[in-house]
């Protein structure tokens, strides 16, 4: 059955928009049941402030099962708060205590600007893709699904890294604020699979160079990796490294042709 | 004279499905052959507006692109890649007939318009199943990574409803792997200039000049700035209803908003009632609940459903003796046994809670049992089908279905009814097309699991492409209104007063407070049982609470700028007159069928009792001025390929 958690104090970050000044603002939360969710936690503060006559608290979520990608937070220090393996949305209340102090702050990055409160903008992720996370296969001209036997250790091993929610938690806990987790995640989803074979080079080479002139550089810290919820392994990054190697050894190749 | 006929000679909208002519193989064919096209070279000159980008909407805008047209893309997420498609967890149709278990596409459109209790357009199902085939094709050539056999090729397993192995799947989260595809293939087209993309971005209303669509009105959640925009045509793929119920499956910013504001401008709203409850969802456990989850439908492939035979059982479930419990599904059913329909199961599982047979600390719940197929196959095997799903289960359960069954319940899920759309996707409003879960077309009264992201995708691959060519062949060289025609003003100008309305109100009971109580009436009025008398109070009581909400509604922050509060005002406000209209509904079907099951009309054994004399039809419902007033029209249904009979899953 479920039990409470008593006297919280939340840190909250409050901004207004992209360019105003923020604050912390110190809120206490009396009482929760643990079975609630950290989100229903900021939803029912929520309902307080509104019917306090404040404005809500912004924070962005949809799906709440960890799917979707949109929950954020870094919830003291930490991307997606103190579990591993999950986002924000499934953390739950029973993973704090009575008298907690919890600090909320957006996730933070160069690349990710603040909209309002907690919410930032992560449509650089977006402009990452566009340039080259896809296989062209427009619609129409496919041949039967079966005519390529795919071996299940390649399909396996790319569903791994295809699990990337896009939720940027890689990038806000970096110190250099690098998108190497994410973009290596979809340049080894697609790289591996026979059917990304024609563009492999060209793609990861479009995708490192959109990536680099929006995020920053990766030093391999890895704190990525232990943010991730979805557990994507740094190794997607030695691929994505290995295949940029080939890929400029292969345009330099060009080049001098 | 039946009541059909009865009701058709007084429909107030003439509706014309458009089915093509020929036998139901030939029809899609046939209709390709007549179709007028426009020529690639021309595509240029129009513009397309696509709202979504789930599964049908990105699809659409891709291939709209990729053929030449001009396409704007809308959603109110931040990126295309967080529609609420990308949740779905169990899988996606299609009659490849890999297993040569006997699948084809006469089996598929069989299986779905009798899972849809016979109230669905035999036409449109027909295509469906043919176009599922090219779906797979498809998402394998964008790189999905479907799961595989150690051989390499494809695996497939089953689903409710169906007697064969015909879904495909991506462990347990298949729409997020093609809603990605989708993404990528649409995010491919923005990089190349074939799309703008317009993300944060709520539509609040289609524009209509002269009787056809002209564009659309928008709302920039970041600066509050309300804008229009023209264009030729205007598809709305716009998602699902099921979060009416407050409570359900649904991802929390799902809406009915883009449906029904099109509906307040004439098109028409069909089968609102016909909304799917699925049996398998993890209960409610307290009243901060903000929504449900679901285990994926493809866990009943495995688990068995039970229930302790005494209600006043206490021990905890492994030491329930096998002759204590009662695996109903298997009792009643015994040919699906727990693969039976969702509507069947989840009716027999509120059957039970009912009679006090649930489980867990609320007794709100059946167990959902994974005991015997870990003995017979092992629990790696187990492992590698549902581990993530079990892991998700005990994240949110605290306990570990290995070794102990998981608790189930039937929650929202899925709604069938949705905009009227004829053979082409069109609604009554000429140039407004529907797509998707927005529409109501091809499910009937219930959906089979894992046909809902096959009819998305092919909805924007392979339906839309070509019949929108057809309404625009003939536009070629005509000009159309633009966004300083005096209606698109006059549509600006109501939302922006229709926004000011709520934060003038300062009442004292937030939006989320109303959602929830309105929640709560149609969940316990027009849910999984349905009565005259429990319809007509809530005909009553909801506009009471409507009332309320205009004017005790309190809205804090302002209209410039993000206010997510304020968004939720407006979505409110437009499930409340939608719930009225599906009460409505439910009240004028005078019989059950699929998930629509008034207590009135059952057999003996209580399922449903449908009433083919004076009931086969769709109902399509005109606004009316007011949500209490709307108007009916009904689309008699004819069944030309399936003998129409009684739906039995015995
Ligand atoms: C938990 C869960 C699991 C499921 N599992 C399965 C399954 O295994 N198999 C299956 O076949 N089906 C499944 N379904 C059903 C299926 O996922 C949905 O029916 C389907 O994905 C709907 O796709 P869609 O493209 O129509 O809409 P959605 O994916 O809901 O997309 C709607 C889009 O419209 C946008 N939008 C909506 N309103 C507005 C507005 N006013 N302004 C701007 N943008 C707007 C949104 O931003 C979004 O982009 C599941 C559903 C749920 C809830
Ligand atoms: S790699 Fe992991 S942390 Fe980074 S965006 Fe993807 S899921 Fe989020
Ligand atoms: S809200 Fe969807 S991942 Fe957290």
């Amino acid at each position: 059955m479920s039990n409470s958690i008593k006297n919280l104090t939340l840190k909250i970050w409050r901004q207004l928009g992209p360019t105003s000044k923020g604050t912390f603002e110190t809120y206490n939360v009396e009482e929760i049941s643990d079975e609630a969710s950290f989100l229903e936690m900021l939803d029912y503060l929520n309902e307080r402030l509104i019917g306090e006559g404040e404005t809500a608290i912004v924070f962005d979520h949809d799906c709440r099962e960890g799917i979707c990608g949109t929950c954020s937070l870094m919830i003291n220090g930490q991307a997606h708060g103190p579990q591993r393996g999950g986002a924000t949305c499934q953390l739950h209340m029973r993973s704090f205590s009575d008298g907690d102090n919890i600090v909320i702050e957006p996730f933070r990055a160069e690349a990710f600007p603040i909209i309002r409160d907690l919410m930032v903008d992560r449509s650089k992720f977006d402009r990452v893709i566009e340039s080259g996370g896809f296989i062209t296969a427009p619609t129409g001209g496919a041949p039967d699904a079966n005519l390529i036997a795919i071996p299940k250790p390649v399909s396996d091993a790319a569903m791994d890294s295809a699990q990337c929610i896009g939720c940027g938690a890689c990038v806000a806990a970096c110190p250099n604020g690098a998108a190497n987790l994410f973009t290596g995640a979809k340049v080894a989803h697609l790289n591996r699979l026979p059917q990304g074979q024609p563009e492999r080079f060209k793609r990861v080479e479009a995708m490192v160079e959109t990536m680099d002139e929006y995020f920053g550089s990766c030093t391999n810290h890895g704190e990525c990796e232990g943010a991730c919820p979805k557990e994507i392994s740094v190794d997607v990054i030695a691929l994505l490294n290995k295949d940029y190697r080939k890929a400029k050894f292969a345009s330099r190749k060009d080049l001098a042709r | 004279m039946s009541l059909t006929q009865d009701l058709l000679a007084r429909n107030t909208v003439q509706l014309n499905s458009k089915i093509p002519l020929g036998s139901i193989e030939d029809k899609w064919d046939n209709y390709k052959a007549d179709m007028k096209l426009v020529n690639p070279g021309n595509k240029r000159k129009f513009k397309v507006i696509v709202v979504g980008t789930g599964l049908a909407g990105a699809s659409a805008a891709a291939t709209l692109a990729e053929l030449g047209y001009q396409v704007d893309s809308f959603t109110f997420h931040d990126s295309p890649r967080r529609a609420h498609s990308i949740a779905a967890q169990g899988g996606i149709n299609a009659a490849k007939n890999y297993q040569g278990d006997g699948d084809s596409v006469h089996r598929l459109f069989y299986d779905t318009v009798k899972g849809g209790d016979f109230r669905s357009r035999e036409s449109n199902v027909h295509r469906l199943a043919q176009v599922s085939v090219n779906i797979i094709d498809q998402m394998v050539a964008q790189g999905v990574p479907f799961a595989r056999e150690y051989g390499g090729l494809l695996d497939n397993r089953s689903f409710g409803g169906a007697q064969v192995s015909r879904t495909f799947y991506a462990r347990g989260q298949t729409g997020q792997q093609l809603l990605l595809g989708a993404y990528q293939q649409l995010a491919r087209q923005i990089g190349l200039g074939g799309v703008r993309l317009f993300n944060r971005t709520e539509f609040l209303d289609v524009v209509t000049v002269d009787g056809r669509a002209a564009g659309i009105v928008v709302r920039d959640l970041v600066t509050g700035e309300i804008e229009s925009h023209a264009a030729h045509a205007v598809v709305l793929a716009t998602g699902g209803y099921g979060n009416v119920f407050f409570l359900s499956t649904n991802a929390m910013s799902c809406n009915v908003t883009a449906a029904w504001r099109a509906h307040r401008k004439g098109a028409l709203f069909a089968n609102p009632c016909y909304t799917q409850i699925h049996p398998t969802c993890i209960p409610q456990s307290d009243e901060f609940q903000s929504k449900l989850t679901l285990m994926s439908e493809s866990l009943r492939n495995d688990g068995r459903v039970w229930v302790p035979k005494n209600p006043n059982e206490t021990r905890p479930a492994h030491e329930i003796a096998e002759a204590d419990r009662d695996y109903y599904l298997e009792r009643l059913y015994p040919s699906y046994g727990n693969l039976a329909a969702r509507d069947v199961s989840s009716r027999a599982a509120k059957r039970l809670v009912d009679k006090g047979q649930g489980v867990g600390p609320l007794k709100n719940g059946v167990y959902l049992d994974f005991n015997e197929v870990i003995t017979r196959l092992g629990r790696d095997v187990v492992q590698e089908r549902y581990g993530n799903l079990f892991e998700m289960y005990e994240r949110i359960a605290g306990e570990n279905p290995y070794d102990m069954p998981m608790r189930i319940y039937p929650a929202s899920h899925y709604t069938m009814g949705g905009l009227w759309v004829d053979y082409e996707l069109q609604t009554n409003i000429p140039g407004l097309y529907a797509a998707g879960e927005a529409n109501f077309s091809d499910h009937g009264a219930n959906r089979l699991g894992a046909s809902a992201l096959m009819q998305g995708l092919a909805d924007g691959y392979f339906v839309l492409p070509y019949t929108i060519g057809n309404e625009l062949a003939p536009m070629l060289g005509k000009t159309i209104p633009g966004v300083d025609h005096p209606e698109f003003k006059k549509a600006e100008q109501a939302a922006r007063d229709q926004y000011n309305g709520y934060l003038n109100i300062k009442g004292t009971r937030s939006p989320d407070w109303f959602h929830r109580e309105l929640g709560k009436i149609i969940w316990d009025r027009c849910g999984m049982e349905r009565d005259e008398q429990g319809l007509k109070q809530a005909l009553s009581d909801l506009p009471a609470l409507h009332e309320e909400f205009k004017t005790d509604l309190n809205v804090t922050g302002d209209g410039m700028s993000l206010n997510q509060t304020l968004e939720k005002a407006g979505r409110v406000d437009d499930f409340f007159q939608l719930g009225m209209l599906m009460c409505r509904d439910a009240l004028s079907r005078q019989e059950s069928c699929g998930t629509h099951f008034r207590t009135e009309h059952q057999t003996d054994e209580g399922e449903a009792k449908r009433d083919d004399e004076n009931y086969c039809h769709v109902s399509a419902w005109e606004w009316g001025g007011d949500a209490m007033s709307p108007n009916l029209n009904v689309e008699p249904l004819e069944f030309e390929a399936i003998h129409l009979a009684t739906r039995s899953y015995k």
